[in-house]
């Protein structure tokens, strides 16, 4: 038996003599989608890896401590009676302000950390200079991003202004453990020592910040049990407690969400290579009936010749897998470029072994699967066949309806088993595995119809053009044994891909800018005292620059929901004193800090969709004020028009009844609230302001935000050319990482034309030397593959954008509620490479036709 | 007027120089129907293809209607094909992926000649195929397949046809009446036929014959049938 198999395996081997390097490239595009996969997988053990060893120094600590306001009473005497077990704790408070440097023009929205002494505990925050953080708290000094130093134009050793005091800027910061590299797009960073904080008078009342404790414990007290412990505590006091295990989960959750994703574009390259695969693993079995027949002649039996092919299937699927393990490994190398940005931890790419195997098992097997459909073919092949070749059309009918024939109907049965498989086993969970199968099955089916209709609309065509050369290349599409289909799939695919990404980006970027349009401002200033916001409104109009709007805004908790609706144990949901159990702790919308605001009437950027707006001051005989709630909010809440909610404002309780329900356009400028009241509710409430104001020109810009923050140092300002700057950037780094990945199911795309041009280059070259012989030129020859490679390429980026603008709709209506764009601009581009790429590549691939004589056709038999 | 003069043609093979043809020398005057025979590798078919231009030759000429076939780029050998030349081999040579009816229509489309529908349908009834034009080469038996070869080679009524082994692949009674179907047709259109075959029978439909033997031409006379 072994002997027997051996022979087998040995004849497969010899088999494939003379088309191995064809054979091996077509598996060469089932190589990608395991490329993609080993990447991907082994990027993201390797983080989850150095997210375990890095986990407390991207905490910092070994429990954090945080809440939106000073740490309350009970927190700071929690963490005082830890001290007598060993514990130490030091403060890091984190808000916006503005920075300025002497001597120099601009002002920039920064985050400024103020440290405490011994911040952080674990991990190393590297600065240029180098080691000047031990320096940080000796004096009033500052580390900062360099960007802020390029965007204030200032250097090392210059004075910084933050709110009335002043800092010397150190270093820049080199790397800050648990920061992703994006964060200073957002707003430089700007470290400070924690006891120049009172000096800067920047935490006035309305003021956002985040304080944090950071604590360090004995070895003795395990974090975890200590947080947990104190967990009805916290939650009680709106305060966040993490543990560096708390941290670890959280972080290795979205690297592998993040790797989940990544990966799906993976499989689905994996997918469309297989498909090619198939597809040129069906013209070489073509090719192979005459050896096949042969071999019955001499005594093979059916089921060895299909264990022959077989083994060839199997073989070349462990080949292409191999190959794209090597591939796989040297793009993981690539990754820390591409993803590096949104990564919190440094990572040392190394050897995983385990996507490593798994690539390779699942490419094999999956490569196999894809051939085995055109290998059961030869079941059919008969040794009369070697007599009289005509009857091929037998065996080539057999191949091509695989409906009828039980072994091919269970061979695409366990295909689709295996993808569900793979899917769920990649999954979070099962039911999400299955709907990622279906997903990445409705997305190909998607492409698959979209390639045949544009081919047959294409073949429909082939009759119009009177040049019989472009004729004939648009007919060769849907010619016999074309490979038309697989090719438009895989290339369409790509172009989907990339064309979704090309379009949303596009209508995020349109809709931030139309945005823009639609305010009338450009310029606000935040966190402005009561009694500076008449001040700041004179020097405005003093200067001839509009006063678009003076918003008040008010801090304000929940102190009690009352809901007709809800159940009766319910029905009064005290958030203050009782502590809820874990299970049924308020929602963050309960208990979060709002900042709301007053008026008599409804802003430009909203909407009424339920209710009526007031037409009081307020309130009404018994005490309560009318409040319109955005409508998302409301539904968060579980309250409906006619509920009623108290607010805890400052310490003073008010009373309030939903008599509205809002539709808002948070995209844009200016400022919006979830919670809108009835004037008198909040008009003698402490507050403080947002004015709005427009100027046109840049310069003029900041010199008005530099004239206004030195005047009034703790107002901030917001530019919003620098939002979309920030914004735009954030989706450039975006459409990166995804356009990396992208890449993957591109260079699919091309390998499968490589492959099908190889598959069917006999044909060719030898159609071309007959077309020669018959006093066709090579000019008539390269305008039929020219327009033929062109169809192709067309067909597929005519199939891509069709989906890829459904897709981008979608994405725009469903995930970013935000109006669709339709940009010609890059779609053509996309589509214009695409043709560009299929027509080199198909070329290349021809040259053959053009270098055979027209004698080959005399010579050949 | 076909006008082969010192025909040479060698390949080299390693460190060596084979030479295939040596001096050939003929000419064939139009209508004529000459058949050029000989054992395997006498060098029929290279001759063949020198004639019809597929090759060029090492040394010495080759005139069609007085045009000489060396002083032409390869595609301006290709046109004259186009326009002169029709070809009949031993594997039918269609390709797979066209009709008859296309297949047949080749040449004409290459030169952008309207005719090509209907002359081709016209062609392909007289060769017996008018029920099967739209039928793909594998769906056809041998004969015809042949048959749609030779309407593809009179298609553009060409002064010359080259025939390789035209019964070669084909059955006695198939490949007779194939070269009845190349007599009748060199008789009603006058278009001279070159056959290369080892077939004796098939020879002596001929009424010339060129023997050729190790490259040399050994026999050259009129035959009558």
């Amino acid at each position: 038996m072994t002997m027997r198999w051996r022979a087998l395996v040995a004849l497969a081997w010899r088999d494939t003599r003379t088309t191995r390097r064809r054979l091996v490239l077509s598996m060469s595009s089932i190589a990608i989608g395991v490329a993609a996969l080993v990447a991907v997988d082994s990027y993201s053990a390797n983080v989850v890896r150095s997210i375990h060893v890095q986990a407390r120094s991207l905490l910092g600590a070994d429990l954090s401590v945080s809440a939106s306001r000073p740490l309350p009473a009970q927190v700071t005497a929690l963490l005082d009676s830890l001290h007598a077990r060993g514990a130490t704790d030091t403060r890091v408070t984190t808000f916006s302000s503005m920075a300025l440097v002497s001597g120099s023009e601009g002002t920039r929205l920064v985050q400024v950390r103020a440290m405490g002494a011994g911040a952080p505990y674990y991990g190393v925050i590297e600065t240029s200079p180098a080691d000047k953080w031990q320096d940080l708290q000796s004096g009033p000094y500052a580390i900062v991003d360099s960007s802020l130093l390029v965007a204030l134009n200032a250097n090392i050793g210059d004075t910084l202004s933050l709110g009335y005091a002043r800092f010397a800027i150190l270093a820049t910061l080199r790397n800050v453990p648990g920061d992703i590299g994006i964060a200073a797009s957002l707003g430089p960073r700007v470290y400070i020592p924690d006891r120049y904080l009172g000096a800067t008078r920047l935490l006035t009342f309305g003021s956002r910040a985040q304080y944090e404790a950071l604590v360090k414990l004995p070895s003795s007290v395990n974090p975890d049990a200590l947080a947990k412990a104190h967990r009805d505590l916290f939650d009680s006091l709106q305060v966040r407690a993490r543990s560096v295990a708390d941290t670890e989960r959280s972080l290795t959750r979205s690297i592998e969400q993040l790797g989940r994703f990544l990966g799906l574009v993976g499989l689905i390259a994996l997918l469309l290579g297989g498909i090619g695969v198939a597809s040129a693993m069906r013209a070489y079995m073509a090719e192979k009936i005459d050896t096949i027949a042969i071999l019955r002649c001499l005594g093979a039996s059916g089921s060895q010749v299909f264990a022959i092919y077989l083994i060839e299937a199997a073989g070349l699927g462990l080949a292409g897998a191999a190959m794209g393990v090597v591939l796989g490994v040297a793009a993981q190398m690539a990754l820390p470029h591409v993803l590096g940005s949104f990564i919190p931890v440094d990572v040392t790419p190394q050897l995983e072994w385990i996507p490593v195997l798994g690539g390779l098992a699942l490419g094999t097997w999956v490569g196999a699967l894809f051939a085995l459909g055109p290998v059961l073919g030869v079941r059919n092949v008969t040794p009369l066949q070697v007599l009289r070749r005509d009857t091929d059309d037998a065996a080539q009918r057999a191949a091509r309806s695989p409906w009828r024939d039980p072994a091919r109907l269970a061979a695409g049965a366990v295909l689709m088993a295996s993808v569900v498989a793979v899917c769920m086993a990649r999954a979070e969970s099962a039911i999400f595995g299955l709907w990622m199968s279906v997903a990445i099955g409705a997305a190909i089916g998607a492409t698959w119809l979209a390639a045949v209709a544009c081919a047959r609309g294409a073949s429909r065509l082939a009759t119009v053009p009177s040049r019989f050369v472009v004729r004939h290349g648009v007919a060769n599409l849907e010619r016999p044994g074309n490979q038309t289909r697989p090719v438009v799939l895989a290339l369409g695919f790509g172009v989907f891909l990339l064309g979704t990404l090309a379009l949303v980006q596009g209508s995020l970027l349109r809709e931030l800018a139309s945005t823009a349009d639609a305010s009338a401002a450009n310029l606000a200033f935040f966190d402005v005292q009561t009694d500076q916001a008449f001040l700041l409104d004179t020097m405005l109009r003093q200067r001839d620059y509009p006063v678009l709007a003076r918003v008040p805004i008010v801090p304000m908790r929940i102190a009690a929901l009352a809901s007709p609706r809800r159940a009766k144990s319910e029905t009064r949901r005290e958030t203050k004193g009782a502590s809820p159990r874990a299970s049924e702790r308020p929602s963050w919308a309960i208990r979060r800090e709002y900042r709301s605001s007053y008026r008599d009437s409804i802003a430009p950027s909203e909407r009424l969709v339920a209710g009526h707006w007031w037409k009081t001051d307020g309130p009404d005989r018994d005490g309560v004020f009318e409040i319109s709630l955005e409508q998302s909010l409301a539904e968060e809440l579980g309250v409906v028009l006619g509920d009623t909610i108290a607010w805890d404002v400052q310490g003073v309780r008010i009373r309030t009844r939903v008599t509205s329900l809002r539709e808002v356009q948070w995209t844009r400028f200016e400022p919006n609230f979830f919670v809108v009241f009835q004037p008198a509710a909040l008009r003698e409430a402490p507050q403080s302001f947002v004015l709005l104001t427009r100027v046109r020109d840049d310069a003029e810009r900041a010199k008005l935000q530099r004239d206004a923050v030195q005047r009034f140092p703790n107002i901030s300002t917001i530019d919003l050319s620098l939002i979309e700057n920030a914004v735009g950037k954030i989706l450039d780094r975006v459409s990166v990482a995804v356009r990396f990945m992208a890449l993957f199911s591109v260079v699919t795309g091309a390998l499968v034309l490589v492959s099908a041009l190889a598959a069917s280059r006999r044909q060719r070259v030898r159609e071309g030397v007959l077309l020669k012989t018959l006093g066709a030129t090579r000019g008539q020859i390269a305008s039929m593959l020219l327009t033929e490679y062109a169809l192709l390429g067309a067909i597929g980026s005519a199939a891509g954008i069709v989906l890829a603008v459904g897709g981008a709709w979608a994405a725009m209506h469903f995930i970013f509620q935000a109006q669709f764009a339709l940009a010609p601009l890059p779609l053509a581009v996309v589509a214009v490479a695409t043709m560009v790429l299929t027509v080199v590549i198909g070329l290349v691939a021809a040259r053959d036709v053009f270098a055979e004589t027209p004698m080959t056709a005399l010579r050949e038999v | 007027m076909l006008v082969a003069r010192e025909l040479t043609k060698s390949f080299p093979s390693g460190d060596r120089t084979i030479t295939v043809l040596r001096d050939v020398s003929f000419t064939i005057a139009d209508g004529e129907f000459v058949a050029i025979v000989g054992p395997s590798g006498s060098g029929k078919t290279t001759l063949l293809g020198l004639l019809a231009g597929l090759d060029a030759p090492s040394a010495g000429s080759v005139r069609l209607d007085d045009v000489d076939l060396a002083t032409l780029s390869e595609d301006a050998r290709a046109r004259l094909r186009g326009a002169k030349v029709g070809f009949v081999f031993q594997s039918f040579q269609l390709i797979p992926t066209l009709t008859a009816l296309e297949n047949v229509r080749v040449p004409l489309d290459l030169r952008g000649d309207e005719s090509a529908q209907s002359r081709a349908t016209e062609l392909l009834a007289r060769v017996g195929l008018a029920d099967r034009v739209h039928h793909y080469p594998v769906r056809l038996s041998g004969g015809e397949q042949q048959r749609v070869a030779i309407a593809r080679a009179f298609v553009n009524s060409p002064s010359v046809l080259f025939a390789d082994e035209p019964t070669g692949n084909l059955d006695q009674s198939t490949g007779l009446r194939i070269v009845e179907l190349l007599e009748e047709l060199n008789r009603d259109a006058g278009t001279t036929v070159v056959i290369v075959t080892h077939d004796t029978e098939l020879a002596a439909h001929a009424r010339r014959i060129i023997r050729l033997s190790d490259g040399l031409v050994v026999e050259d006379r009129e035959h009558t049938a």
